[in-house]
């Protein structure tokens, strides 16, 4: 038993050595980025503003219950969004439109959510987020179908989709769906559609249907065909394609499914937090979720822990901007310098000293071989 | 039924109308496809010798803002002139490093290229956004302004035909005038010099390239730093030549749609040049639409759509080209694949 434990404690970190140490390198990477800028800011040298931004971004995400489940409610999306990405490169497939499927999802649950104000909570609740699901669905089934069938690279066509969406959402709330009343463009009340708060200010149900996707598709990846079959084709077409797989289909499936979830991360933000769509409510968290799969390794569970980070980072952040002048993107840098330290695991290698090879970042060398390569059919 | 019949009467008045507004529509045409493609031409160098780069946005961004950030700072002493200098030479030098940094990953790393031109660009936002609100936010002041264009003298505007294209031509300041001699250049350089045919050899085959002495990494290197160094070119065209002021996030998908240039233009500079017009054109349209909307049903037709639509227009026509032309267009061979020199792995 305790040999047992003493492997999986060393299976996990293994596992998890290179995120955790690309963490702490890039927060002090960062940390040299902050004292070098108060030299060209108005308040002078100050070579301890790390040590004070970083205590207040910690104590902003976990300082009180209020900060833990802000912390936790920031991580719900991620959580989904991460899924959603970390989905996509099991495939081979590199989803950057998150950001325009979880405005989808947002849009459709607030329309759908408005509509059934009024309805029984368990019926609105149910069909807001159906909807928001669908939605993000439906916007990542194109990017998914033209890869499979033309070749375009999901990765331009994603972005597009982003931008487009964006602007046509936008229309959509200030001609079609605009509530009456208000001094801007947004849809209506969501009334009995707003997601039950189970504990505290608003740690609302979003967060347990988040955890729940996690050991969903951990579930879908490790133990069914399908997942068997996302996986070999995402490390090689053209063998998935001898085994007779459907690279065609199993493309467009594992899109759409990755939409879905993005789709509901925007339902749950907007139905647990934002209460009401408008243009210009932040997709953060499309971008957010590249960071947090690939920090996560495209794994369900490292992707539950880094959603946590970073919900903890954008949690915190706030406080930190207010407390210490630092600015709020110093999160995006350090999200950045994540991903770099990840994607050159060398550096951390050479710095920690960490002698085994071979243990390069997995599931990631197939996004740019996808990029000349068109689908086996 | 009647519907139907209109439409060819429809497109005749579109026809007409286009040909109305061509004067204005041209020049709006010329400066929004500068930075598309600038930015495909980096794309297209990058992309030839083997290297995808997803992270033109991110270069653009950066480029743009440390151009900004050179004249804002240095306009007072300087005077404008020199600190718009200076700030297109410090956009290139942006560009360069950026550059330098992406080589490094995908050739020295071989860090998956897509993931590194995704590290460019959340970086480059992070980055900028971070310095704008630290220094160029809170100082309340503005930048060096744009470069002014080069005006004709009257006796050559007047003369007849070409007058008013020469006029017309040097009204978009000079780094949207570079923009042709680089694509008619690299043209020529690509497929007619000896470093064109080693950056392509080096692209489709790079093992055949080392057997014959071809240096792949090294050139591998100097072209992706090259091609990044017009990326940092665009960018200095956005803030320093178009709009003299820098946001957050300014590039707006415009790498990405470069990138889309550079497929819809097989790979090739003149080809993604006419990319980037053509998208440049269907951005013009939803612009000088608003502006002068043509007469009679056309007019009714056209105002009846949302200007969002207009706006939208350019990202669904680039989704829609890359779709149709995408299977005819078809990469080098060794694109986004690290080489590996024998006996070395």
């Amino acid at each position: 038993m305790r040999q047992r434990l003493a492997a999986l404690r060393g299976a996990a970190w293994r596992a998890s050595r290179l995120p955790l140490l690309s963490t702490a390198l890039a927060m002090a990477v960062a940390a040299v980025i902050v004292v070098a800028s108060t030299l060209f800011a108005g308040n002078g040298f100050q070579p301890l503003l790390p040590v004070f931004a970083y205590l207040n971004l910690f104590a902003g995400a976990f300082g009180s219950g209020t900060a833990i489940v802000n912390t936790l409610v920031v991580a719900a999306p991620l959580m989904l969004g991460g899924l959603a990405v970390g989905l996509g490169f099991k495939a081979g497939l590199f989803n950057i439109g998150v950001a325009g499927q979880f405005l989808c999802g947002a849009f459709a649950a607030a329309v759908v959510g408005a509509a059934l104000a009024d309805a029984p909570a368990f019926v609105a609740v149910t069909a807001a987020l159906v909807a928001g699901a669908l939605a993000g669905a439906a916007l990542a089934f194109i990017p998914g179908i033209l890869k499979a069938r033309t070749g375009a690279h999901e990765v331009v066509t994603t972005i597009m989709l982003n931008n487009a969406a964006a602007l046509l959402l936008a229309w959509a709330v200030g001609d079609l769906v605009r509530a009456p009343g208000f001094s801007f463009a947004r849809t209506g009340e969501i009334g009995n559609a707003a997601l039950p708060v189970l504990l505290g200010r608003n740690l609302h149900l979003g967060i347990p249907i988040a955890v729940a996707a996690i050991f969903l598709i951990r579930w879908l990846l490790e133990r069914t065909t399908l997942g068997f079959e996302i996986r070999s084709v995402g490390a090689n077409p053209h063998a998935a394609r001898y085994a007779g797989m459907r690279p065609v289909y199993l493309v467009t499936l594992t899109m759409t499914l990755s939409g879905l979830l993005a789709g509901v991360a925007g339902a749950i933000q907007l139905l647990g937090v934002i209460g009401f769509y408008a243009s210009g409510i932040s997709a953060s968290v499309g971008f957010d979720s590249i960071a947090v799969a690939l920090l996560g390794r495209s794994d369900p569970i490292g992707i539950l822990f880094s959603a946590l980070l970073f919900g903890a980072f954008r949690a915190g952040a706030p406080l930190m901007q207010i407390n210490t002048d630092v600015p709020i993107e110093v999160i995006d840098i350090i999200q950045a310098l994540i991903i770099l330290f990840l994607a050159a695991d060398l550096i951390v290698k050479r710095v920690f000293r960490l002698r085994d090879r071979g243990h390069a970042i997995e599931g990631l060398d197939t996004v740019t071989r996808s990029w000349g390569d068109q689908v086996a059919r | 039924m009647d519907g139907l019949l209109a439409i060819p009467r429809l497109l005749a008045d579109l026809g007409a109308y286009l040909l109305l507004v061509m004067p204005d529509l041209l020049p709006i045409v010329l400066a929004l496809a500068t930075p598309l493609a600038l930015g495909a031409l980096c794309g297209v160098i990058n992309e030839r010798s083997g290297v995808v780069n997803i992270g033109i946005e991110g270069i653009m961004l950066t480029a743009a803002f440390t151009a900004y950030l050179t004249g804002f700072a240095l306009h007072e002493t300087l005077g404008s002139g020199p600190a718009l200098a200076l700030g297109i030479v410090v956009a290139i030098a942006t560009g360069c490093a950026v550059g330098l940094l992406h080589a490094w990953l995908c050739v020295s790393v071989r860090a998956d290229q897509v993931i590194a031109g995704t590290i460019i660009n959340i970086a480059a936002f992070g980055v900028t956004g971070y310095l704008n609100r630290l220094v160029i936010t809170p100082s309340g002041r503005g930048g060096a302004g744009v470069i002014p264009a080069l005006s004709l003298p009257e006796s050559v505007t007047t003369l007849p035909l070409i007058g008013p294209i020469l006029a017309m031509f040097f009204e978009q300041g000079p780094i949207a005038m570079s923009v042709l001699f680089l694509v008619i250049g690299l043209q020529v350089l690509l497929f007619r010099s000896r470093w064109g045919l080693r950056t392509r050899a080096v692209g489709e085959h790079p093992r055949a390239a080392d057997t014959v002495g071809i240096d792949v990494l090294g050139l591998r290197y100097r072209n992706v730093v090259a091609g990044c160094a017009l990326a940092g070119l665009a960018g200095a065209y956005l803030t320093l030549e178009s709009t003299g002021s820098f946001q957050n996030g300014m590039t707006g998908g415009r790498g990405f749609i470069a990138l889309a240039a550079v497929i819809f233009g097989r790979y090739t500079p003149i080809g993604s040049f006419g990319g980037a017009l053509l998208f440049g054109a269907i951005t013009a349209l939803g612009i000088v639409v608003n502006v002068r909307p043509p007469d009679g049903d056309l007019g009714a037709l056209m105002k009846s759509i949302p200007s969002f639509w207009y706006a939208a227009l350019p990202y669904l026509v680039t989704i829609v080209i890359l779709a149709g032309v995408v299977g005819r267009s078809r990469p080098p061979a060794a694109d986004g694949i690290p080489y590996v020199k024998e006996g070395r792995a």
